[in-house]
């Protein structure tokens, strides 16, 4: 786009905090940004409403942290958007964001363009850009069943859609590949309305899915969980016809001769989320391998100053209550940053990742931001018993936390304070699991 | 005495539990919460239902669908009955988050409630 265009097409406004992406992330980031008295908010959602993928877990389970209660999705979402109401944060619905952009003006550092029905294509300028975009499933490519290419094979989340939110019945005799909790709680959901759910299949030795969601999900219901398995054939001509299991060796390969088939006519893909960073990455936002996320200081900032990241956009959370949490980190950085009560990172400490650990996130801290406490979050490699968690700053050990059973699908945290993050300035922290 | 083999969902150990519902005795929680779960479970095991109900307009169109719960657990095995009256129900807007869209569902004196608005 020309420079004359991006004039003609500028708004008024000067907004100290866009948000992109109103679910849980996006929500809490730009609520927190207006009570840190950041007052020209405006939040970017794609859809026709706020509440992201909340909107069609209908299930139980969330904000067991942040309030106290067992609430399902929409419940949790909805108290976030009561409280957005109550603000004055503007909202556009059905804007999807093309880009982020960096501008010379330095009162005005960063543009956010958008196209929405309502509005046409639009250019706004902003002092910082929270990204909530939140993540994506993994899909079939990407975990290279082979066989037929027939209808019926869907990712678990898009089922949960068609089903919760459209109210439109997939299949009747479904085998699900992947047990983490989108699998097994849409196994549940699946069987309630009538269909026959053959078998769970995971690859790993172990599922990555909450114990809670084993036994509430699987096992109320007499669904049978096949572990050390996988999905290596997918057999049918229009509809799926048949799926083929094989269990796996320790190197997760088939070994021949111990097919299982299913006849059924739906397979569901329940195998990984991945952070979802289109816009990141076109504003040229370094992202971390490891996380597929952006690389991030303590208050979520981005390698492009004031751009910040929170939410599954960032990494995968296990549960809502943290990334509401993250969130209301990036979104206070955010409202600091347009009242000019903090400065772009100059003096940086790295963090990162040892044995057995399979990221740290943030990978950075800032060491002219340091609150109290900064909390980092990490995964494990596998799962173990009577480890330690250990912080090591150079040579020397900073903290250990000893866990009796440590899981991949269950994110640690590690705090340290102001004084051992100071003291870490010219060298690096990793984190890595020990006995 | 049979005992029954129940796994501890109250936290992530997912403790196995062997629990005597007659006699009142659990082995193998680590923790009262635990053992009050394990004994629950054996004697009178509930569960939070979580589904949708159906909205239409005035000529009885399909609408939207409502996320609903049962305001409070309900019996395990009744489950799938109240499923059944659940998905024959069809309601209209407006909704509010908390209106109760079933009363007392199967006598068990747990409402199904709204988990959402719909103006």
């Amino acid at each position: 786009m020309s420079d004359v265009d991006a004039v003609a097409n500028a708004d008024a406004i000067l907004w100290d905090v866009v948000v992109v992406g109103g679910g849980p992330a996006g929500l809490a980031a730009a609520i927190a940004a207006y009570d840190d008295g950041a007052k020209k908010v405006l939040v970017v959602e794609r859809e026709k409403e706020l509440g992201g993928i909340l909107n069609q877990c209908v299930h139980n389970g969330f904000g067991l942290r942040r309030f106290q209660e067992e609430l399902t999705g929409p419940e949790y979402a909805g108290r976030f958007i009561d409280e957005l109401s109550k603000r004055e944060i503007a909202v556009e619905l059905e804007a999807t964001v093309l880009d982020v952009g960096q501008a010379e003006d330095p009162a005005a550092p960063t543009v956010v363009r958008f196209v929405s029905p309502t509005r046409g294509f639009k250019e706004v300028r902003s002092k910082t850009v929270v990204l909530a975009t939140g993540c994506r499933e993994r899909p079939r490519g990407a975990i290279g069943a082979p066989g037929d290419r027939p209808s019926g094979v869907f990712t678990a989340g898009a089922a949960q859609k068609y089903v919760n939110r459209e109210g439109e019945m997939i299949g009747r005799k479904v085998v699900i590949l992947g047990s983490g909790d989108i699998g097994l709680i849409m196994a549940r959901r699946l069987t309630l309305e009538g269909a026959k759910v053959l078998a769970v299949v995971e690859l790993m030795p172990y599922s990555n899915g909450l114990t809670r969601n084993i036994v509430q999900c699987l096992q109320d219901f007499d669904i049978p969980l096949y572990l050390s398995h996988t999905v290596t054939r997918v057999v049918g001509k229009r509809r799926v016809e048949k799926i083929v299991v094989s269990k796996v060796d320790e190197k997760r390969a088939p070994i021949p001769g111990t097919e299982i088939e299913f006849d059924c006519d739906t397979l569901l893909l329940s195998v990984g989320l991945i952070p979802e960073n289109e816009v990141a990455r076109g504003a040229g936002v370094e992202l971390d391998r490891r996380t597929k996320g952006p690389i991030v200081t303590q208050n979520r900032e981005t390698t492009i100053p004031n751009v910040f990241s929170c939410g599954n956009a960032l990494h995968v959370h296990d549960l809502v209550d943290f990334v509401s949490e993250e969130a209301e980190i990036a979104g206070r950085a955010a409202a600091a940053r347009a009242l000019g009560k903090s400065s772009v990172p100059k003096n940086l400490v790295e963090a990162t990742n040892g044995a057995r650990v399979n990221y740290v996130a943030p990978q950075k801290i800032d060491l002219d931001a340091l609150d109290d406490e900064t909390a980092f979050f990490l995964r494990v490699s596998n799962v173990f018993q009577d480890k330690k968690l250990v912080v090591k700053c150079g040579d020397e050990t900073i903290k250990e936390i000893k866990r009796r059973r440590v899981a991949p699908a269950e994110m640690e945290r590690v705090t340290l304070s102001r004084d051992a993050l100071l003291a870490a300035r010219g060298r690096k922290i990793v984190v890595s699991l020990e006995d | 005495m049979s005992l029954q083999k129940v796994t501890c969902v109250v936290c992530p150990r997912g403790c196995q539990m062997e629990v005597d519902a007659e006699a009142g005795t659990v082995v193998g929680a680590s923790c009262p919460r635990g053992r009050a779960h394990g004994l629950a479970e054996a004697t009178n095991p509930t569960r939070t239902l979580t589904t949708t109900v159906r909205i239409v307009d005035a000529s009885g169109e399909f609408v939207d669908m409502a996320p609903v719960r049962t305001a409070a657990p309900i019996p395990k095995g009744k489950i799938f009955d109240a499923m059944k009256t659940i998905k024959a129900l069809r309601v209209q807007k407006p909704i509010r988050r908390g209106d109760a869209l079933v009363k007392n569902i199967l006598d068990t004196g747990v409402d199904v409630v709204a988990t959402r608005d719909f103006p």
